[in-house]
C-alpha cells in the first residue's frame, strides 16, 4: 500500500485530481449546486467537446509537436461537410456526415502532416500558417455564413440523449447527450492505440528523442504523418459533435479554443517537449478547465474573472511542472556527479 | 520605404537569401500594383494610410523577434498591448481637469505608463521563462490569457473610449502635415532595436544565447538576466504598439487585434529570423511588415476579392516561404551527421 501511495504522489494526476476535487467542493459549499445530479451531467456534456480535442492535441504534444490549426480544421470541415448537405437537401441519419467530415478531417490534417512530416518544418509555425490558410478558405473561398439550420439527421443526433438527470430541489433537468459515446470510444482507441501498439510507443519515442526513434528503427516520417493526419479525423469528430449539438453553425466560434485545449492537456502533466503524460491526466486537465468555465457563476464569481483565473491557472500549472521537471534533472544531475567521484 | 541600399546592394543580396527573396517578392507585387491599380496604389495618401497602419502591429513583430532570436516566442504582444492601451486610455481619462483639459504632461505620462505597464508584463514573462523556465510558447500563451483577463477586469468586458481628443490628434497625427506620427514611433523603436542587435555587446549575447544556451551559460553569460532583458523589450515594444493601437481606434478593448498574433509571427518567419534562435536581422523583419502592409492594402483595392482571402494569402504565403528556405537550407547539408543535426534543430 506504501508504495502505491509513494507512486501516487510523484504523479502529477494525483495533484490536479486533488485541485479538481478542493475546487468541487469549494463550489458545493459555496453554492450546493455543485454535486447534483444535472450539474454532473452538464459538466458532463461539456467535456464532450474539448475531450476529443484535447485527446487529439494530447498525442501531437507527447510527439514533441504542436497544433494550433485544430479548431480551424474542423470548422472548415465541419462547414463544408454541413453545407454541402444542407444544399443537398439530405435528409438521411448521421452516418454520412460522419463519413464526409472524417474524410476532409484526414486530408486537411494530410496537409499539416506533408508539411511537418516530409519537409521537416517545426510544427508551430506550420500550424498557425495552415490555421490561417483554412480560416481564408472557410470564409474566403466557401464564404461560410452562419447556418441557423442543419440538416435533420444531425441534428437529431445532437438533441438525442442516453438519460435526462433531474434535480430532485430545483426540479432542473439536464440530457446526457448520445454524442458522449464518441468521446468514449475515441478515448478507448487512443488508449490502446498509444499503450498498445508499435504506433503508439513511436509517438512517445519521437517525443522523447527523435534521433534515437529514428536509430531504434522506428519509421519518424510516417509516424508524424499519420499522427497529424489522426488529428484531423479527431478534430473533426470533435466539431461536427459540436455543430449537432448546437443545432446550428457558426463557422467561427470554434476558433481561438486553441489555447484553452493546448492549456488543459499541459496542466494534465504533459511535456511540451514531448515524450511525457498520460491520456488520464489529459482528461483530467482538461476536467479542471471545463469545470472553471462552467461552474465559477456557481461560486459567485462574474464572468469575466474567467479569463483572469485561467491566465493563472496555466502559469501556476505549468509552472509547478516545469519547476518538477527541474528539480528532477537537478536530481539526477547530482547522482552522475556522485557517481563519477 | 526602407532599404539597405545605401552600401551596395548587390552585396547584400547575395549574403542574404531572405532578404533577396523578400525585395524580389516586394518588386514583383509593386510592378503588378502598378500594371493594374497603379492610380490608386501609387498615391501619398495611400503611402500615408500604409505607414499609419503598419507600426501596430509592426511594433509587437519587432518584439517577438528579439524573443525569437533567443529561441524563444513571444504569443502574449496582442494581450500585452490591450492592456497597455487600456491602462493609457485610463491614465488619459483620470488626468483630464474638470475644465474638460488635458495638461500639457498628460500624453507622455499616460504613454509612459502605459510603457511601464508593458515592461512589467514583459519582466513577468521573463522571470517565468528564465526562473521557473516554463516553456516560452506555454508561458506567454498564459501570460496572454492572464493578460487579457486583467484587462477584461479593468474594463468589465467593455469598450473605453471618450478620451480628451488631443491624444488621438497627437498619435495619429501628422509629423510636419506629411509624415505620420505611428511612422515616427515606429522607426524610432526599430532604430533602437537595431542598434541594440548590431552595435551593442546586448545583441551579440542575445544571438549567442539563441544559438546555444549552454554554451552561453558557460562563457559566462548572465542567460537569466539576459532573457528578463529581452522579454521586457518586447513588453515594451508590445506596449509601444497598444499605444499607436489606441490613438488609432480612439478606443481600447481587451479583445482588438487578436489576429496579430499569428500575422506578427509569420511576419518575424518571413523576414528570416529563424525559429530555433541565433539567427535573424532587423531588416529582414522591417521588410516583412512593409511587404505585408503593401500586400494587404494592395488587395484592398480590388473590390472583388473579399477581404476573407487576406488569411488564406498570408498563411500560403508563410508556408510557401518555409518550404523555400527548406530547399535552399538542405542543398547545404550533405552529410547525414549534419541531417541529424537539423532533425535535432527542428525540435520544438
Amino acid at each position: 500500500m506504501p508504495i502505491i501511495l509513494k507512486k501516487l504522489t510523484q504523479r502529477n494526476e494525483t495533484y490536479i485530481f486533488l485541485v479538481i476535487l478542493v475546487l468541487s467542493f469549494l463550489i458545493e459549499f459555496r453554492s450546493g449546486q455543485f454535486f447534483t445530479p444535472n450539474n454532473i451531467v452538464d459538466i458532463a456534456s461539456a467535456m464532450i467537446v474539448p475531450g476529443l480535442f484535447a485527446i487529439g492535441t494530447f498525442m501531437v504534444i507527447v510527439s514533441g509537436g504542436i497544433d494550433v490549426s485544430f479548431p480551424a480544421l474542423a470548422s472548415l470541415s465541419v462547414y463544408a461537410t454541413t453545407s454541402t448537405l444542407f444544399d443537398a437537401k439530405y435528409s438521411g441519419n448521421m452516418w454520412l456526415p460522419i463519413v464526409m467530415a472524417l474524410a476532409i478531417g484526414a486530408l486537411l490534417g494530410a496537409v499539416n502532416g506533408i508539411l511537418i512530416a516530409a519537409f521537416n518544418l517545426p510544427p508551430l509555425i506550420v500550424t498557425l500558417g495552415t490555421s490561417s490558410i483554412f480560416r481564408g478558405f472557410m470564409l474566403g473561398v466557401l464564404g461560410a455564413k452562419q447556418m441557423p439550420v442543419i440538416p435533420k439527421g444531425m441534428s437529431t443526433f445532437g438533441t438525442s440523449s442516453l438519460f435526462v438527470a433531474k434535480n430532485a430541489q430545483s426540479g432542473l433537468t439536464s440530457r446526457m447527450p448520445v454524442a458522449i459515446l464518441a468521446l468514449i470510444f475515441v478515448l478507448v482507441i487512443a488508449y490502446l492505440i498509444l499503450y498498445r501498439t508499435m504506433f503508439g510507443r513511436g509517438i512517445y519515442a519521437i517525443g522523447g528523442n527523435e534521433t534515437s526513434a529514428f536509430r531504434a528503427g522506428f519509421n519518424v516520417r510516417q509516424i508524424k504523418f499519420l499522427l497529424y493526419v489522426g488529428v484531423g479525423i479527431i478534430s473533426s469528430l470533435a466539431g461536427l459533435i459540436r455543430v449537432c449539438m448546437m443545432t446550428q453553425d457558426h463557422p467561427t466560434n470554434m476558433l481561438g479554443m486553441e489555447m484553452m485545449i493546448i492549456a488543459g492537456v499541459v496542466l494534465g502533466g504533459t511535456a511540451i517537449t514531448g515524450g511525457a503524460g498520460s491520456l488520464t491526466g489529459c482528461m483530467l486537465g482538461t476536467a479542471l478547465i471545463v469545470i472553471v468555465q462552467n461552474s465559477l457563476i456557481l461560486l459567485g464569481v462574474p464572468t469575466f474573472w474567467q479569463g483572469f483565473f485561467l491566465g493563472m491557472l496555466i502559469l501556476i500549472g505549468t509552472g509547478v511542472s516545469a519547476s518538477q521537471v527541474m528539480r528532477s534533472s537537478n536530481m539526477s544531475k547530482l547522482r552522475k556527479t556522485r557517481r563519477a567521484l | 520605404m526602407k532599404n539597405n541600399n545605401s552600401k551596395g546592394l548587390s552585396a547584400i543580396l547575395t549574403r542574404d537569401v531572405y532578404l533577396t527573396r523578400l525585395i524580389t517578392l516586394m518588386a514583383i507585387w509593386m510592378i503588378f500594383m502598378a500594371i493594374f491599380k497603379f492610380d490608386s496604389f501609387y498615391s501619398i495618401i495611400n503611402y500615408q494610410t500604409m505607414a499609419a497602419q503598419f507600426p501596430e502591429y509592426g511594433l509587437m513583430a519587432l518584439g517577438i523577434m528579439l524573443c525569437m532570436i533567443t529561441g524563444g516566442i513571444d504569443l502574449s504582444v496582442v494581450g500585452v498591448a490591450n492592456f497597455a492601451s487600456i491602462v493609457t486610455g485610463m491614465l488619459l481619462k483620470a488626468m483630464v481637469d474638470p475644465s474638460g483639459e488635458l495638461p500639457l504632461i498628460g500624453i507622455p505620462a499616460a504613454i509612459l505608463g502605459g510603457l511601464l505597464v508593458g515592461a512589467a508584463a514583459g519582466a513577468l514573462n521573463g522571470f517565468l521563462i528564465s526562473k521557473i523556465r516554463i516553456p516560452p510558447i506555454l508561458c506567454t500563451l498564459g501570460s496572454y490569457e492572464l493578460f487579457t483577463g486583467i484587462a477584461i477586469l479593468f474594463t468589465k468586458g467593455k469598450a473605453i473610449s471618450g478620451f480628451p481628443a488631443a491624444y488621438s490628434a497627437t498619435i495619429a497625427g501628422k509629423l510636419f502635415n506629411i509624415i505620420p506620427m505611428q511612422l515616427v514611433f515606429f522607426v524610432i523603436m526599430a532604430a533602437i532595436l537595431a542598434f541594440l542587435l548590431n552595435r551593442t555587446t546586448y545583441g551579440t549575447k542575445l544571438y549567442m544565447l539563441g544559438t546555444n544556451m549552454n554554451a552561453a551559460k558557460f562563457s559566462g553569460l548572465k542567460t537569466d538576466r539576459l532573457l528578463i532583458k529581452t522579454y521586457m523589450l518586447s513588453g515594451i515594444c508590445a506596449a509601444l504598439g497598444g499605444v499607436v493601437m489606441l490613438a488609432n481606434y480612439n478606443s481600447a478593448r481587451a479583445d482588438y487585434g487578436t489576429v496579430y498574433t499569428l500575422q506578427c509571427v509569420l511576419i518575424v518567419v518571413l523576414g528570416g529570423v529563424s525559429t530555433v534562435g541565433g539567427k535573424g536581422r532587423i531588416s529582414g523583419v522591417v521588410l516583412a511588415i512593409c511587404l505585408l502592409q503593401m500586400l494587404s492594402s494592395g488587395l484592398n483595392r480590388f473590390p472583388q476579392v473579399s477581404s476573407f482571402f487576406i488569411p488564406l494569402i498570408w498563411g500560403g504565403v508563410l508556408i510557401i516561404i518555409m518550404v523555400l528556405n527548406h530547399f535552399t537550407e538542405n542543398k547545404k547539408i550533405k552529410s547525414p551527421k549534419a541531417i541529424i543535426k537539423v532533425l535535432n534543430g527542428q525540435k520544438m
